[in-house]
C-alpha cells in the first residue's frame, strides 16, 4: 500500500517537473496553476506515504537512504509550496521541481524495505536530529535554486540582452532577499542538527564528536554557510557572490548527503 | 442592419482636424444623441481620444447612412465637409468589425500594444450604454471586442516589452529593485531626455530625489521642480553612496565617474545594487563601471537597442494578433448573419403551420363522418405538402450567399411575413 503511495507521488512530481521545464519555453497562468496542482497532489500522496511508513515501522521513516532522500524531497516540496503561497515567484518551480524529481527518482531506485531500527538508533534523538538536518538541507536546496535564478537574471541585466527569461524571472532584489532568508533559515537548523547529533552521539556512543566523515563534512557545510552569512553582514557580499556561494554550499550538502555514504565509510546509515 | 465605423486617427488626420472633430466634455453626450437622430442610425457610440475620433454605429442597410453621418459631423462641429472628408475613413460590415477589434486590441495604435486604448473604448462604450444609445448588436460587438483584446493580450506578447527609452529604463529598474518606492534617485546634470526619464521614475514611486548641476542655481531650480534636494557638483561623489538609481547627462567632455571611484562607493554602500543610466554624449561614465558587481550601467545606445528589439518583437506578435482577430471577426460575422435568417425561417414555418391547422379545421366541418384513421392520413398529407412547399426557401435561407439579405426581404414579402424592414 505505502509503496503505491510513493509511486503515485513520484508520478505527480514527474508530471510537475515536466510542466515546469515546459514553462521555461512558454509559460502562462494556466501552466503554473497546473504545475502547482500537480505538486500539491504529489505532496499529499507523499505525505501519506511517509505517515504510512511511520505507522508500519513505528519510527520516523528515515532509517535508510531510500527513506532519507524521500524525506529530503518532502521537506523541499514543503518549503517550495510555502514560498509559492507566500511570494509567488515566477518560474521558481522550474528550478526546484526537477531537483525534487531527481531526488525522488534516486530514492525510488534504492532498497525500500522497511527495516527494524538498530537498537543504538532507537532514541527520541532520531526524530529531532534528522528532522532538523533535513529541513536545513531543504532550505539550502531552495537557496541553490534561487541562486541559479539570480545568476541567470543577473546575466541578462548585466549583458544587456533582455531576451529569454528576463521578463518572467523575478527581480534581482527579490531573488537576493529570498536567497538570504533561506540561508538564515537553514543555518540555525543545521547548527541545531549538529548540536543534537553531538548530544545523541554522547548518549549512544559515549562521546560527542568522533570525527566520523559525516560529522566532518557537516561541519564543513556549516562553515561554508557561516562564511556566506558573515561576509554578507560584514563585507556586504550580496547579489552575485552570495548566489555563487549558496550554489557551492548546496553542492557540499549533496556530497555530505550522498557522497559520504558511497565514497567514505560512515556510522551514519545515510 | 450593418456595422459602420466612421472616424479619423493619427495616421489619417492632422492634430488640428482631430481636435476639431473631437467630442470633448458635454459635446460627447450631445454627439451620441445627435447621431441617434440620423434617420438610418439605430445604435451609436463615440470614442474620442487625442489620437482618434471614431463613431461606432449600427445602421440600416438601405439609405446612405455614411453620407448622412458626415453631414451630421459637418453640422455638429460647424465644419465644411471638404475640410475633413479626406481624412475620414468609413468601414462597413466585416471591415468595420475588424477595425473595432483591431483598435481595442491596440493594433491600430501609434505605439502598438499600448494598453490605454482598451480602457478608453470601454469608457466610451459604457457612456453610450448609460445613455441608452446602443442596442443588441453594438452591445454584443463591444463585448466581443473586449474579449478579443483580452485574447490578444494573453495569447501574444504584444504588450510585454517597453518600447520607449524611459519605459525601458523603468522596466529595467523594476527588474533590479522590484519596487521603486523608497528608492533614492540622483539626477546628474540636466536635459530633456534625462528629465523625462526622471519623471517616469517618479511616477513609479521614486521619492527621494537629489539633483546635481554644475551651476548650483540651475540645480536648485530643477530640485524645486522635482521636489528634491540640490547637491553641489563637488559633493556628488559623497552623496552617490545614497543613490540607488542615477541618471547622468552632464555634457562634460570626459568621464565624471571612474571605476575606482565607483568601487569605493560600492564598498561604502555595502554592495547594495545601483542602476546607472548614462544619457550623455560623449559618455560621462566610465563603461568599465559595469564590470563592478551589483552595478548596472546602461548608456542611451544600450537602452535604444533594448527598445529596438522590443519593437521588432511587437511586430512579430502583431502578426499573431491579426490571426486571432481574423478568427474572432469570422465568428462574429457568422453570428450576425445567423441572426437575420433564423427568425425568418421560424416565421415561415409558423405561417405554414397556421395555414395547415386552419384548413384542417375547416375540413373537419365539411366532412363530419371522417374516422380517425382517415383523418390522420389527411393530416399527414397536409403536413407533407407544406413541408415540400417551404423546404426550398428554408434551404435557400440557410445558405451563406451574398444576396441573402435581399432573399430574406423577398421571402418575407412573397409569403406575407411581417417584421422588421431590415
Amino acid at each position: 500500500m505505502e509503496i503505491y503511495l510513493f509511486e503515485i507521488a513520484l508520478t505527480f512530481y514527474f508530471a510537475a517537473a515536466i510542466v515546469c521545464v515546459l514553462e521555461l519555453f512558454k509559460g502562462t497562468k494556466t501552466t503554473s496553476i497546473i504545475m502547482l496542482s500537480l505538486a500539491v497532489i504529489g505532496f499529499l500522496f507523499h505525505t501519506s506515504n511517509i505517515i504510512a511508513r511511520y505507522v508500519i515501522s513505528g519510527h520516523i521513516p528515515i532509517a535508510n537512504l531510500h527513506e532519507a532522500s524521500s524525506f529530503f524531497s518532502w521537506c523541499i516540496v514543503m518549503i517550495f509550496l510555502f514560498l509559492e503561497y507566500r511570494y509567488r515567484i515566477g518560474l521558481l518551480g522550474s528550478f526546484i521541481m526537477p531537483i525534487v524529481f531527481v531526488l525522488m527518482l534516486s530514492s525510488s531506485m534504492l532498497p525500500r524495505k522497511i527495516e527494524p531500527l538498530s537498537p543504538v538508533l532507537q532514541s527520541y534523538w532520531l526524530g529531532i536530529h534528522t528532522i532538523l538536518a533535513f529541513l536545513g538541507d531543504a532550505a539550502f536546496a531552495m537557496a541553490f535554486g534561487v541562486g541559479i535564478m539570480y545568476l541567470l537574471q543577473e546575466h541578462y541585466v548585466k549583458s544587456r540582452h533582455l531576451g529569454g527569461l528576463f521578463q518572467r524571472l523575478p527581480s534581482l532584489q527579490i531573488l537576493d532577499e529570498i536567497n538570504y532568508k533561506l540561508i538564515t533559515l537553514g543555518f540555525p537548523l543545521l547548527t541545531l542538527a549538529i548540536i543534537s547529533g553531538a548530544l545523541w552521539a554522547e548518549s549512544a556512543w559515549g562521546s560527542y564528536w568522533r570525527w566520523d566523515p559525516k560529522e566532518v563534512w557537516s561541519l564543513i557545510t556549516w562553515f561554508i554557510y557561516a562564511v556566506v552569512l558573515h561576509v554578507r553582514l560584514i563585507a556586504g557580499w550580496r547579489g552575485k557572490r552570495a548566489a555563487v556561494l549558496s550554489i557551492f554550499g548546496f553542492c557540499i550538502v549533496l556530497f555530505t548527503f550522498f557522497g559520504v555514504n558511497f565514497i567514505l565509510q560512515s556510522k551514519h546509515v545515510f | 442592419m450593418k456595422v459602420l465605423v466612421i472616424g479619423v486617427n493619427h495616421k489619417t488626420a492632422t492634430v488640428e482636424i482631430r481636435e476639431k472633430l473631437a467630442f470633448n466634455g458635454p459635446k460627447l453626450e450631445e454627439g451620441v444623441f445627435g447621431l441617434k437622430k440620423v434617420p438610418e442610425v439605430k445604435e451609436a457610440a463615440v470614442l474620442s481620444t487625442c489620437n482618434r475620433v471614431e463613431l461606432y454605429l449600427c445602421a440600416s442597410k438601405r439609405g446612405s447612412a455614411a453620407d448622412n453621418v458626415k453631414g451630421f459631423l459637418s453640422a455638429f462641429h460647424g465644419l465644411q465637409r471638404q475640410d475633413f472628408e479626406k481624412s475620414l475613413y468609413v468601414h462597413e460590415g466585416e471591415d468595420a468589425i475588424r477595425h473595432i477589434f483591431r483598435v481595442s486590441s491596440s493594433l491600430d495604435s501609434m505605439v502598438v500594444g499600448e494598453p490605454q486604448i482598451l480602457g478608453q473604448i470601454k469608457d466610451a462604450f459604457d457612456f453610450a450604454l448609460h445613455k441608452k444609445t446602443t442596442g443588441v448588436l453594438l452591445n454584443k460587438l463591444m463585448k466581443k471586442a473586449f474579449s478579443t483584446a483580452k485574447r490578444v493580450r494573453t495569447e501574444t506578447k504584444i504588450a510585454e516589452n517597453a518600447v520607449s527609452i524611459s519605459f525601458a529604463a523603468v522596466e529595467l529598474a523594476k527588474k533590479i529593485f522590484t519596487n521603486l518606492a523608497g528608492k533614492a534617485f540622483m539626477l546628474l546634470g540636466a536635459g530633456e531626455m534625462a528629465e523625462l526619464a526622471a519623471r517616469h521614475l517618479m511616477n513609479n514611486g521614486v521619492q527621494d530625489v537629489m539633483v546635481v548641476n554644475r551651476t548650483y542655481e540651475r540645480g536648485c531650480e530643477l530640485a524645486r521642480e522635482f521636489n528634491g534636494k540640490p547637491v553641489k557638483f563637488e559633493d556628488f561623489l559623497h552623496e552617490l553612496v545614497h543613490a540607488d538609481i542615477i541618471i547622468c547627462s552632464t555634457g562634460a567632455p570626459s568621464y565624471v565617474l571612474l571605476k575606482e571611484q565607483m568601487h569605493k562607493v560600492m564598498k561604502e554602500r555595502k554592495n547594495r545594487p545601483v542602476f546607472i543610466i548614462d544619457i550623455s554624449v560623449p559618455r560621462n561614465i566610465d563603461p568599465e563601471i559595469n564590470k563592478l558587481d551589483n552595478v548596472y550601467l546602461y548608456s542611451v545606445d544600450d537602452l535604444q537597442e533594448v527598445v529596438d528589439t522590443n519593437i521588432h518583437g511587437r511586430k512579430i506578435e502583431a502578426e499573431k494578433a491579426e490571426k486571432i482577430i481574423d478568427e474572432e471577426v469570422e465568428k462574429f460575422v457568422k453570428w450576425m448573419s445567423s441572426l437575420d435568417s433564423v427568425p425568418t425561417i421560424v416565421a415561415l414555418r409558423q405561417k405554414a403551420d397556421e395555414i395547415k391547422a386552419e384548413e384542417l379545421e375547416k375540413l373537419k366541418g365539411r366532412l363530419p363522418g371522417l374516422d380517425e384513421e382517415k383523418m390522420k392520413a389527411v393530416e399527414y398529407m397536409a403536413a407533407a405538402i407544406i413541408n415540400k412547399i417551404i423546404h426550398p426557401p428554408t434551404v435557400a435561407l440557410k445558405e451563406d450567399t451574398e444576396d441573402r439579405d435581399e432573399l430574406i426581404a423577398m421571402i418575407k414579402k412573397l409569403y406575407g411575413i411581417n417584421g422588421d424592414e431590415d
